[in-house]
């Protein structure tokens, strides 16, 4: 039988192989805070983790994922408290909210990869994820300042 | 502004009424939206009262808010304003958001920046008056004057015998005491909560990814339904192949549908882009997407409507916006005679600015759940006007309006697009049909070649100028297709004694809508590159020519019929240019600024344009704004930031085209939006400090972005950009070395 962990659950896979883990997450175990935003990998809006790497979830098919291990933004913290939650929180960073599961999962990689990142990094990490509202310039904020609390262990 | 003096009409009154289970409940009308006479209980008011605020037995506030959240944090800003006069913990106040009652409200509405500037006389009389009763109710508790109770943070307090009760303590007993009909509101200088920064109440679930959402919404025995549109503008369906799309694994259904009723008087917000779509219905997002693919559609050219029979491409668009120009156009405003200062000028500087249509691109592709049963309907759905489409919906599915219930879902995004209510008929009719649940499901691909696009507009500015090189004489002749952005009363009308304004449109099969600031965000940015090359042409500083004219316009204005102060206007401008001073320009960039008014609120804006990755690349942006007393100020911050960017990005990067009649972007993979590595490495914002009633924050500074980034790109470039997206222009002038981009 075909398995995935995801947000460390295990999860039995019984559908159509060719399909992207967005629409396995979203439609068939609930999980709604991976976004749809365009199916060609483009935006960002469904970034979740593949084995510790950010994936575009919309054209990730299942055959990929299985055996392997997804984190979503459901599992990224245990209580919302990772230091790009919290700094997010704190910078105000959302308008209307909906592509921001994605932005914070793409930047938990990159903090992790990258714990002292610079603008460059972030340029680099966070491009491919769209935010119409227009709040990049808090998120590269947020991200500096969620680095700072890490390095500072004050999570 | 005296604070007292804020009038309220005559629907705006208050009535208390004691909580079940104890507490105080406040009844007010809630100014956006104005409630029917339909409450049968309320024989003895002229109107029903449409909201609320309730202080409940543990000091908890309730305040119901009707405007629907698409980010613009209506959901946080409005409770500090009641919050502040009722003088409680801000956090002490929730918010229930309400859902969209058709048989209560006549008017329910997110739009036009309106939300903060209607609710703030009502919210603050009702906050204060609710304060005055919980004091009344105090001092007869205590048996002392009124005049000798304070408040603070929810508590009453009687300072000679030090005693202190808190609100929900005698909530129930202020229920009973006679509402007061003057209440003393407090003086500006006093604003604790008014004025400081509060975070965003759903930035939990937000950072958590909790379902907030309509896509996210979900009902037992739900099924899955996408359209299927004409893939050119001016199509109509007559005919679809479903025999192998029926077969596939979990598709239920295949069938066409109409969206609006046969001989359907439309409102303005029923943009139906097509009269029939193709529908597939089936268990899953993913199943019903690979059965799009099979489906076979045939189509033929619409017989009546704008251009029956033809199909439009861009490139005939230009042409016409040509002919357009050249063409006497609708006068719209005449002061003096232009005419003959035109035939008298010495010299005459004409210019013609152009825009393409723009697709909003909301995060959230359309999405609206609908359950339609014989009797009833029930809607889950982002929309910011869902009064407008209760009608078409009681129309199409033959239910009376006051059995159509809709949700309202935080949206995510909106700028305009979703004042159009289509998706909610569409996924209504869909159940009706099927007889279950249903969620209708947009593509990205579907949402962008839908249309309800911002018109294509083209705007030619010619100015007179006499021997000693001032100005005369003002002509714009400014249309679009198939609408025009003209606004004839606004700046720089009333500064110049010989003025023209001319509007022209041509009609289309493709559909548009509101997009943030509908028709600012063109004229602002034509207007403001052409007066910065006015100014230079006259060899006056840019900024100095705008106040020069707003002098004018203060001191002797032309006509009667202004829309704008002309001190607000030149106050805004001022404290951009002090702010420019201090704010280094960095090096290899090109500074540019532009003004406007719109939405009640005045916004200059200052860009710094360098170059990276071979492209313009704005490093810096600064706004100035007079929205007059700002509520919240980080979240007010935070949306003018995002406003720069979005400007900034529609200006070089935003553009949808047509060859016959089809959209040629249909995703972000061809329709460019700004991203992080193009987002300005600084941004900063600054308000006039004023005691001026709050008016709107969503839509006033995007239009002069495309201004100032075009008179950035000509100080940097020494080209004039005429034509947007400006990006466009560049790469034609400026071939890069290597040929290549990052």
């Amino acid at each position: 039988m075909d398995t995935i962990r995801i947000n460390k659950k295990e999860y039995t896979v019984a559908v159509d192989k060719e399909m992207p883990l967005l629409w396995f997450l979203r439609d068939h175990i609930g999980l709604t805070g991976t976004k749809y935003g365009c199916g060609v990998a483009q935006c960002g809006a469904c970034v979740v983790h593949l084995d510790g790497e950010a994936v575009r979830s919309c054209v990730t098919k299942m055959k990929r994922v299985i055996g392997k291990e997804v984190v979503t933004i459901e599992g990224l913290s245990e209580k919302g408290d990772h230091p790009l939650q919290l700094a997010w929180k704190d910078v105000d960073v959302p308008q209307c909210g909906y592509c921001h599961a994605g932005q914070i999962m793409s930047a938990a990689v990159l903090l992790r990869e990258r714990p002292d990142p610079t603008d460059e990094d972030i340029d680099d990490a966070m491009t491919g994820n769209i935010c119409r509202c227009g709040t990049y310039t808090r998120i590269r904020e947020a991200i500096h300042q969620a680095s700072a609390m890490q390095k500072n262990g004050s999570r | 502004m005296n604070a007292d003096k804020i009038t309220l009409d005559r629907r705006s009154f208050l009535k208390a009424a004691l909580l079940a289970g104890g507490g105080m409940m406040l009844q007010f009308n809630w100014p956006e939206v104005m409630a029917m006479d339909l409450e049968n209980n309320a024989a003895e008011d002229a109107v029903a009262l449409n909201s609320y605020i309730k202080i409940h037995l543990d000091g908890r506030v309730t305040l119901f808010n009707p405007n629907p959240e698409f980010g613009q944090n209506v959901k946080t800003s409005l409770p500090m304003i009641l919050a502040e006069e009722l003088d409680v913990d801000w956090e002490q106040v929730e918010v229930e958001q309400a859902d969209f009652f058709p048989e209560r409200f006549e008017r329910q509405f997110t739009g036009g920046s309106q939300a903060i500037r209607r609710a703030w006389p009502i919210l603050r009389k009702a906050g204060a008056t609710a304060r005055q009763m919980l004091i009344l109710a105090a001092a007869q508790q205590w048996a002392v004057p009124v005049a000798e109770i304070s408040t603070s943070e929810g508590v009453l307090h009687h300072q000679k015998s030090n005693r202190k009760l808190r609100y929900g303590e005698v909530a129930s007993a202020a229920a009973s005491i006679a509402v007061p009909q003057e209440v003393k509101l407090k003086d500006v200088a006093d604003f604790k909560i008014i004025g400081s920064s509060k975070r965003n109440v759903e930035m939990d679930n937000i950072i958590t990814g909790k379902p907030l959402f309509t896509s996210d919404y979900k009902k037992e025995g739900m099924l899955i339904a996408m359209i299927i549109h004409p893939q050119a503008f001016g199509q109509e369906i007559t005919a679809i192949t479903d025999t192998a799309v029926r077969q596939m694994p979990g598709i239920k259904d295949v069938f066409v549908i109409e969206t609006l009723p046969k001989d359907y008087k439309k409102n303005s917000f029923d943009v139906m882009s097509f009269e029939k779509l193709a529908v597939i219905v089936g268990n899953s997002t993913w199943e019903v997407m690979q059965a799009k693919k099979k489906l076979v559609l045939e189509l033929h050219a619409n017989k009546g409507g704008p251009r029956a029979g033809l199909l439009e491409s861009t490139a005939g668009h230009h042409a016409e916006m040509e002919q357009q120009a050249k063409l006497p156009g609708q006068v719209k405003r005449r002061d003096g005679d232009p005419e003959t200062a035109f035939k008298n000028a010495s010299r005459i500087i004409e210019r013609t600015y152009t825009a393409p249509f723009l697709v909003h691109n909301t995060m959230e592709p359309v999405s609206c759940f609908a359950d339609v049963t014989a009797d009833a309907a029930e809607l889950y759905a982002p929309i910011q006007a869902p009064e407008f489409i209760t009608r078409t919906l009681s129309a199409r599915l033959g239910l009376p309006k006051e059995k159509i219930k809709i949700n309202l879902a935080r949206m995510g995004g909106g700028f305009g697009l979703r004042a159009y209510g289509h998706h909610l008929v569409e996924a209504a009719v869909i159940s009706q049909k099927i007889k279950a649940p249903v969620k209708l499901i947009y593509t990205r691909e579907d949402e962008a070649t839908y249309g309800i696009y911002r018109p294509t507009y083209s705007a030619t500015f010619r100015a007179a100028l006499d021997e000693n090189n001032q100005l005369t004489g003002f002509h714009a002749k400014v249309g679009g297709i198939p609408e025009s952005p003209l606004h004839e009363n606004r700046f720089p009308a009333g500064a110049i004694d010989n003025y023209l304004a001319e509007s022209w449109s041509v009609g289309s099969a493709i559909t548009i809508g509101a997009f943030r600031a509908p028709g600012s965000n063109f004229i602002a940015g034509a207007e403001q590159s052409f007066l910065d090359e006015l100014a230079l042409e006259m060899k006056k500083d840019p900024i100095d020519f705008r106040l020069e004219l707003l002098k004018r316009a203060k001191e002797r204005p032309v006509g009667d019929k202004n829309d704008y102060d002309a001190d607000r206007y030149a106050g805004v401008i001022r404290l951009l240019r002090d702010k420019a001073q201090l704010a280094k320009k960095p090096v290899g960039t090109g500074r540019g600024v532009a003004a406007y008014y719109c939405h009640n609120t005045y916004a200059a804006a200052l860009v710094d344009i360098g170059v990276k990755n071979n492209e313009p690349y704005v490093r810096q942006a600064i706004a100035a704004m007079d929205c007059g007393i700002v509520v919240n100020k980080d979240a007010a911050v935070n949306m003018a930031e995002g406003a720069m960017v979005d400007g900034i990005g529609n200006a070089l990067y935003g553009e949808q085209f047509f060859i016959d009649g089809i959209p040629q972007k249909n995703n972000f993979n061809s329709y460019r939006m700004i991203r992080m590595n193009e987002a300005p490495e600084h941004l900063e914002v600054y308000f006039v400090d004023n005691e001026e009633n709050p008016t709107g924050m969503g839509e006033p500074l995007f239009p002069p972005m495309f201004g100032a980034v075009a008179n950035a790109l000509y100080r940097q470039t020494g080209k004039r950009y005429y034509h947007q997206p400006y990006l466009k222009q560049y790469l034609a002038e400026n071939k890069p070395a290597t040929g290549k981009r990052a």
